[in-house]
């Protein structure tokens, strides 16, 4: 960082002011819109002739909905892993990238909120959740705990926010005229006196210490929805570590994906440098390293067993049905990733981004094999029905609406760093104070 | 025995009770008709009835009118099931050449969609050198029930009677259940059921299940209409092997319709077994090992073929 040292406070708040779009930026947003848009026709239709739309039925009756579900929900574990680990740890670099990563968890805990509902039978009846809820279905320990990880994380994201909005609101020229209101809206009780930021510092220090064990319950919890069956594949004491493991490492290879994107669209080379990447790839390494790890845990003892309700389960993964996303998901999600990023010339900015996409996409598919292979293993055999029933492969409106809440995201994430700078300005301004004294 | 005595003249009792009711005999209203005591002629052609007082009495023939049908049990009373009772199956794999009239029954009764089958015959083999076999499956109705475990809203439940059901005003369709059951009973009504205009105007019951609803689990319900008629469910009276055979635990009786056993006695002759006894869900299905068949394996690959290409 230092060439950053010499920066001066109006050149960093020029620079890091949130900007109008672009000609990109507008075309990366009406796409974004574009594909959300089909998802909702595609959702339309399921409501108005019903989940038949899917290609779900009575054997594979989750398919990438819940996939989605539980990929939405290990990517917004970042936020918790670059905010509150990092803070705790005293981390000084994470400042340009803690924003990036709140921004990442809220968006994700939105949609993951959105597609559970688009799964249900009868989406209309989700109230029933707390008219009639029972708190021994793992459902309802899934509905509370990411309710409390949605509001945790919209707190973390606001409150290092408002000394940002703060200076924002002294560039009423730059900002449009509603966007003005809202700002003052949100963030106008904000002085900046000593008081206010003891309390606001006192306030995100109990959010951090809050967000962890919550961030480790959701994804726990989200792996019980599974344990906690007797099916073979599910029906593991290693899930909950293990979907943990896996969240961590999507959840940085997304950050550094965000990482590289805004640093080239908003020009922040001088603020997120070559150096993040340097760092952020050792820790991909290690998270990718403890999550094969785990992989090994999962597969390798009931693989040297075969048992008989598993063999046909496990054999679909390694040499059938499912062998092509199986290993792309371990090499390309994992095996890869570590081995580039060990080299030091794996660890420049490009190389990192490269790597994020393909942990990212490995870990996609690593969800799909989690749901789907299991279901189509059954106890009994899959017996009595018609013929498609023994297959699951996903129709046009699942991708559509899949992909639509994959664009939501991002256009979520979009909007947000739109409205608000991706990097804090007041922090940014603080540390440069600090390393010049 | 006389305990099969009682339950034989209490099942008489209540089928006269239900096809007729003698107008004459009791001085109030009819429950069911606002205008039972409207004037009537008589014929002169009298009827001999058992009157509720135990007494045999004469009544005349103009006097008696159909019931109409029982109206559905309460929501409430549907949840908490038949006081005194544990339903009991017993499948019995040694007279079983794969029919499908138990299926075939059971669809028919709960208007199911096609494709939709609550029971399976399962064509089962152990290993290479063991002999197949037929195994209709149902619902398990466990006591332990994982499916019951896992409903968020309380959309399935565990009757006092052993039944369990699923209420498809309540279900939100995750499909939570349909993965937790081992025994893959559960079936979604993926789309808008099929209904006749008969069946759709009815009032909506989880003891007949019916009409079945978007967007809802569904099931084997153990016929708790029929049940709580004193009658079997529908698999059981279809099956012209007496494969199934129905009854109640407390009373330690089932039968197939024709045959009557000691459930106690079946099981301890028989060595009945329970399926997947290993994961602990306790269920209410036995099952009687394929010995001694009545029928070999190959005369139900026949039948086999139409639903599995």
């Amino acid at each position: 960082m230092e060439n950053s040292n010499s920066i001066a406070s109006e050149k960093i708040i020029s620079d890091l002011l949130p900007q109008r779009f672009g000609k990109w930026g507008k075309i990366w947003t009406g796409f974004l819109i574009a594909i959300c848009l089909v998802g909702l026709f595609a959702y339309y239709r399921q409501l108005r002739y019903g989940l038949v739309v899917t290609s779900m039925r009575d054997y594979a009756s989750w398919g990438i909905y819940i996939s989605n579900f539980v990929f939405f929900v290990a990517i917004s574990l970042v936020g918790s892993l670059i905010t509150a680990v990092f803070r705790l740890a005293g981390v000084k670099w994470r400042t340009p990238l803690t924003r990036i990563a709140e921004i990442i968890a809220v968006a994700a805990i939105i949609f993951a909120s959105i597609i559970i509902i688009v799964d249900m039978g009868s989406p209309e009846r989700f109230y029933f959740l707390i008219l009639y809820g029972r708190v021994q279905s793992p459902i309802i320990w899934d509905v509370i705990v990411i309710t409390t990880y949605f509001f945790i994380s919209i707190l973390l994201l606001y409150y290092p926010l408002l000394p940002d909005i703060k200076i924002l609101l002294r560039f009423k020229e730059n900002t449009g005229k509603r966007l003005y209101k809202f700002y003052g809206f949100i963030g106008s009780f904000w002085k900046g006196t000593p008081e206010q930021f003891k309390l606001s510092e006192k306030a995100i220090n109990i959010l951090c210490i809050t967000i962890v064990p919550v961030a480790f319950s959701i994804h726990t919890v989200t792996s019980w929805l599974f344990a906690t069956t007797y099916r073979p594949g599910w029906d593991s004491t290693n899930f909950g570590a293990y979907f943990i493991a896996g969240a961590f490492l999507v959840g940085a290879g997304a950050v550094v994906v965000a990482m590289y994107v805004f640093r080239k669209a908003y020009h922040l080379e001088k603020y997120i440098t070559e150096n993040h990447f340097e760092k952020m790839g050792r820790i991909l390494v290690l998270l990718a390293l403890v999550y094969l790890y785990f992989n090994v845990n999962e597969f390798l003892t009931p693989a040297f067993k075969m048992k008989k309700s598993e063999a046909a389960y496990l054999t679909g993964l390694f040499s059938g049905d499912f062998a092509v996303a199986f290993w792309f998901a371990i090499f390309v999600g994992m095996i890869l990733p570590i081995v580039i990023l060990i080299f030091k010339k794996g660890r420049r900015p490009l190389p990192v981004f490269i790597i994020g996409i393909m942990v990212v996409v490995g870990a996609w598919f690593k969800r799909y094999l989690i749901v789907t292979p299991t279901l189509l293993h059954p106890f009994l055999p899959m017996h009595d029905v018609p013929a498609s029933y023994h297959h699951y492969f996903p129709s046009w409106e699942e991708w559509a609406i899949t992909s639509g809440s994959l664009a939501g995201v991002c256009l979520v994430i979009t909007i947000l760093t739109r409205i608000f700078p991706v990097i804090p300005i007041q922090e940014t301004i603080d540390q440069q104070h600090e390393t010049v004294k | 025995m006389t305990q099969e005595n009682n339950s034989r003249r209490d099942f008489l009792l209540a089928g006269i009770a239900a096809a007729t009711v003698a107008v004459g005999c009791s001085p109030k209203k009819s429950p069911f008709e606002a205008g039972a005591d409207e004037q009537v002629k008589a014929s002169g052609k009298k009827i001999k009835l058992l009157s509720v007082d135990g007494e045999v009495i004469e009544v005349d023939e103009a006097f008696l009118k159909p019931v109409p049908h029982l109206p559905p049990v309460s929501n409430t009373e549907a949840r908490i099931g038949i006081p005194g009772k544990k339903f009991v199956m017993v499948i019995d794999l040694s007279r079983c050449k794969n029919l499908k009239k138990c299926q075939s029954a059971c669809n028919h009764a709960h208007d199911l969609n096609p494709g939709e089958n609550w029971i399976k015959v399962d064509s089962m083999q152990e290993s290479e050198d063991t002999a197949p076999y037929w195994e209709p499956t149902t619902c398990m109705h466990c006591d332990d029930p994982p499916c019951v475990k896992v409903c968020p809203v309380d959309a399935t439940f565990k009757r006092q009677d052993g039944i369990v059901l699923i209420d498809s005003d309540r279900c939100i369709g995750c499909r939570f259940c349909m993965a937790a059951c081992p025994y893959s009973t559960r079936v979604f009504n993926w789309s808008e059921p099929e209904l006749t205009a008969e069946i759709a105007s009815k009032p909506y019951s989880c003891e007949t299940s019916i009409p079945q609803k978007k967007g809802t689990v569904g099931k084997c319900d153990f016929c708790a209409d029929m049940t709580r008629m004193g009658e079997l469910p529908h698999c059981v009276s279809a099956c012209p092997n007496g494969v199934f055979a129905f009854g109640d635990m407390n009373e330690d009786t089932v039968t197939n319709g024709a045959e009557t056993f000691r459930f106690s006695d079946l099981i301890k002759d028989k060595a009945g077994y329970r399926l997947l006894e290993d994961l602990g869900t306790k269920p209410s299905v036995y099952y009687l090992p394929p010995v001694s068949r009545n029928f070999p394996y190959e005369s139900g690959v026949e039948n086999d073929k139409i639903q599995n290409k």
